[in-house]
Formats: C-alpha cells, sequence, structure tokens
C-alpha cells in the first residue's frame, strides 16, 4: 500500500469513528427521551383540544379518534385533521383543523370545533404571522374577539351577515386590520358550510381513515 | 486561567456585542426575555458539551477531517439537547421551535471548537464553552427583557408555561406596548445601543488611563 492511501484509510477511519459515536450518542438520547416526548405531544394535543370543546362534551379518545380529510378548497390546506366527539356513543361535535389561506402575512391556521347541530363551540388561532399589535388580536391571548363565534352557526346570523362590520356583516375588525379578521370569519364561514354538506361521512369514516372529498365552496376560485 | 477564560467569554470576547457571532437567533429569538432565556440556556449546554467532545477525540482526528468530524459531533449534541427539550419542556421546545436545531449553525460553536477546544484539555474546553455560553446568555437575555419591558410591559411573561418558573412572571397593567421594540427592527436597535454603550464605557475608560 502506498503511503498517501495509507493516509486516506486513515483519515477515512478517523471520520467513520466519529460517525459512530455520534450515532451512538443520537440513538442513546432518542432512547431515553422517545416516551416522554410522544406523551408530552399527546397531551399537548388533547390541551389544545380542550380549549375549542368543553371537556364535558364528549367521553371518549378525542386525540385517537380522528380521520385525516383532503378537502383543500374548502379548510384551505391539502390535507386537514379531524376529530370525533362521542358523548356515550352519540355523535357529539367535530373539531376540525383548517387554515385562512388569505391572511395579510400569509395563513392562519385554525382549530375549530363544531356540535351536531352545526354551532360553533369554539375557534382558536393555532399560528399565523399577522402584525404584532394590529391582527394580532385573533390570538386568544390578545382579545376576546375570537370566542365571539362561539354559539354561532349558519343561521345566526345569516349567510349574508357572516363577514367583517365593514363588509355589512354581524363581526367587528379591529382598528387597522381588516384583512386579518375576514380571513378568519371566511374560513370558519367554510368550515360550517363544509360540516353541513359533508358532516355526516366525515363522523360516520373509520378511525385512522383518509377522505377525500372532492367538491368545493360556491365562490371557490382555484388559486 | 479559569478567570481568564471566564472574563474573555463574559466580556473581552463576548459573542454578543464584540465578536457579533450567531446574531441569527439573537435578533431572532430575542422579544421575550423567557425565549431568549430558554435558547441562551440550551445554547450554553450545547456549547460545554461540544466543546468538551471536540476536545476529548483532539489526538484521534487529524487536521484534515478535523472540520467534518466537529461538525458531526456537534449536529449530534444539539439534536441531543433539543430531544431532551422537547421531552421535559415541550411548551418551550413548541416556542423556539426551528432555532433549537438552529444552534447548529451559531458559529459560537463551530469558532469555539476550532479555536479552543481542539488545542486544550476537555475540562477547560468545557470551561470556555461554559463562559463563552453564558457570555451569549446574558446579551440575548439583556436584549430579550428590554424589548419586552418596552414593547410589552411585562418581564418574563408566560416562565410558568414554558419553564415552568410562574415566580418569574412580572407584568405592569395598563401599559398601552411599544410595537417597535417587539418588531425585528426593535433587536437591531437594542443590540445597536448595548454596543455603543460598550464602546463608549471602553473609550472613556482608555481615555482616562
Amino acid at each position: 500500500m502506498t503511503a498517501a492511501a495509507r493516509e486516506w484509510l486513515r483519515s477515512g477511519a478517523q471520520l467513520a469513528l466519529t460517525a459512530l459515536l455520534a450515532t451512538a450518542l443520537l440513538a442513546g438520547a432518542h432512547a431515553l427521551t422517545r416516551q416522554r416526548i410522544v406523551q408530552a405531544e399527546h397531551r399537548a394535543q388533547r390541551d389544545a383540544l380542550a380549549i375549542v370543546i368543553p371537556r364535558g362534551r364528549y367521553d371518549n379518545d378525542l386525540v385517537g379518534d380522528a380521520v385525516t380529510v383532503a378537502a383543500a378548497p374548502w379548510l384551505g390546506q391539502a390535507q386537514s385533521t379531524v376529530h370525533r366527539a362521542r358523548w356515550r356513543g352519540r355523535e357529539a361535535a367535530l373539531v376540525l383543523t383548517a387554515t385562512a389561506p388569505d391572511g395579510y402575512a400569509g395563513a392562519i391556521g385554525l382549530l375549530v370545533a363544531v356540535d351536531r347541530e352545526g354551532r360553533v363551540l369554539g375557534v382558536r388561532v393555532s399560528r399565523h404571522q399577522e402584525t404584532p399589535g394590529l391582527g394580532d388580536a385573533i390570538e386568544s391571548g390578545r382579545s376576546d374577539w375570537i370566542t365571539r363565534f362561539t354559539g354561532r352557526s349558519l343561521a345566526n346570523p345569516d349567510a349574508a351577515r357572516w363577514a367583517v362590520r365593514k363588509d355589512g356583516g354581524d363581526f367587528d375588525q379591529f382598528a387597522g386590520a381588516t384583512v386579518t379578521p375576514r380571513a378568519v370569519v371566511r374560513a370558519v364561514k367554510r368550515c360550517l358550510d363544509f360540516i353541513a354538506r359533508h358532516g355526516d361521512a366525515l363522523y360516520a369514516a373509520a378511525p385512522g381513515t383518509t377522505l377525500r372529498i372532492d367538491s368545493a365552496p360556491d365562490d371557490f376560485r382555484p388559486p | 486561567m479559569p478567570r481568564a477564560i471566564l472574563e474573555y467569554g463574559l466580556a473581552s470576547g463576548n459573542v454578543g456585542v464584540v465578536q457579533l457571532l450567531g446574531l441569527c437567533p439573537l435578533l431572532a429569538v430575542s422579544h421575550s426575555a423567557v425565549n431568549a432565556l430558554g435558547l441562551g440556556l440550551a445554547t450554553l449546554v450545547a456549547l460545554t458539551l461540544t466543546n468538551a467532545a471536540v476536545a476529548a477525540i483532539r489526538h484521534v482526528t487529524r487536521r484534515d477531517v478535523r472540520i467534518p468530524a466537529f461538525v458531526m459531533i456537534i449536529a449530534a449534541v444539539v439534536t441531543a439537547v433539543e430531544l431532551a427539550i422537547r421531552a421535559w419542556l415541550p411548551e418551550l421546545h413548541a416556542v423556539l421551535g426551528l432555532f433549537l436545531p438552529l444552534i447548529v449553525t451559531n458559529c459560537a460553536l463551530m469558532g469555539r471548537a476550532e479555536a479552543y477546544a481542539s488545542r486544550n484539555s476537555p475540562l477547560r474546553a468545557a470551561l470556555d464553552g461554559f463562559a463563552i455560553g453564558l457570555g451569549f446568555l446574558w446579551v440575548l437575555l439583556l436584549i430579550g427583557a428590554v424589548r419586552e419591558l418596552i414593547g410589552e410591559g411585562s418581564l418574563f411573561a408566560g416562565a410558568g408555561r414554558l419553564l415552568g418558573l410562574p415566580g418569574l412572571e412580572l407584568a405592569a397593567t395598563g401599559y398601552p406596548g411599544f410595537l417597535l421594540a417587539v418588531l425585528p427592527v426593535g433587536a437591531f436597535l437594542v443590540l445597536a445601543c448595548l454596543i455603543a454603550l460598550r464602546q463608549g464605557w471602553r473609550l472613556r475608560r482608555a481615555a482616562a488611563a
């Protein structure tokens, strides 16, 4: 073997040894944390759901009883998770993840809970990049605006008034920020329309399955 | 010697206000004191561990493969730190998000591995990593506290939820808020003021001497 080849081999062996060490460290860290991470994620998901749907409204495993739905024209995202709340085996409510694609600074993630009668149980913003101090009043920690959806349905107010006041509707906009609340109001309305049309299929699908829904809202314009 | 290492990390060689390294996390995560504290502590732990690990293998890594070897070690340690935070402080992990894995790209880590840890004993390298990390932490925490105080009128808001330390939280009621401090601009302004203060103090001291 030439001297140069020996050098290469030595360098390679050293790198391989370091890689082995790094892999061992990662495997150890993974083994130590895996279970806690799964638990923490489950807990976080349960807590997030508990914010939009009161604990007393269901007795099933809300985190586990979920289906994936592909209905982008309705829910604003390629795939949404829909959790089904049941009370003594009867259908009680749906919790959807949805996206308002037309926020002032990009998409706004929403969690929307709707009971079997089509009334909103709760809405929360899960992520957004709206302007701090203006559009971020949609956050529950900043103002109580998002709680005003609670109890609303497609009949209350009627379709024409499902809009911000500036557009002739029932929902307040913020001083200096109309685009953000408008996007949220529209997204929540679309969720209600979606459930009115496809709610039965959502309740009926087996847990863990993916539901593809090809219809679209009447006013849907492909982006 | 330990004194000199600490002094270098905290003041004369501070990564935040002197070397101006790792500015991306410094500016992006410093809008609240709790976020700053969380990322500062994570960086401190990662820097101490990577420095010690790099020093431990310094005799078995030749010069020509040292950089890829350091990169692997840094990436592994930071990932381990991130996993630990995900397991034990999941709320903090959710807030810091991408900036935890991005500690890998903090040039302070690579810089210290190359400049110090690769030439010193593991114990000294660990102390150096700790000192540099502490220096980064205090700058990050100071900027975070100032921005939160001016921007929101609170201090350590969310400490109970994110760190399990509700005793830290302070909040003024009725403060209208000052948007500029919370926006990215605020980070640059506060950092600039900090650097200016330090320079002014240095110049005055040099003039007096």
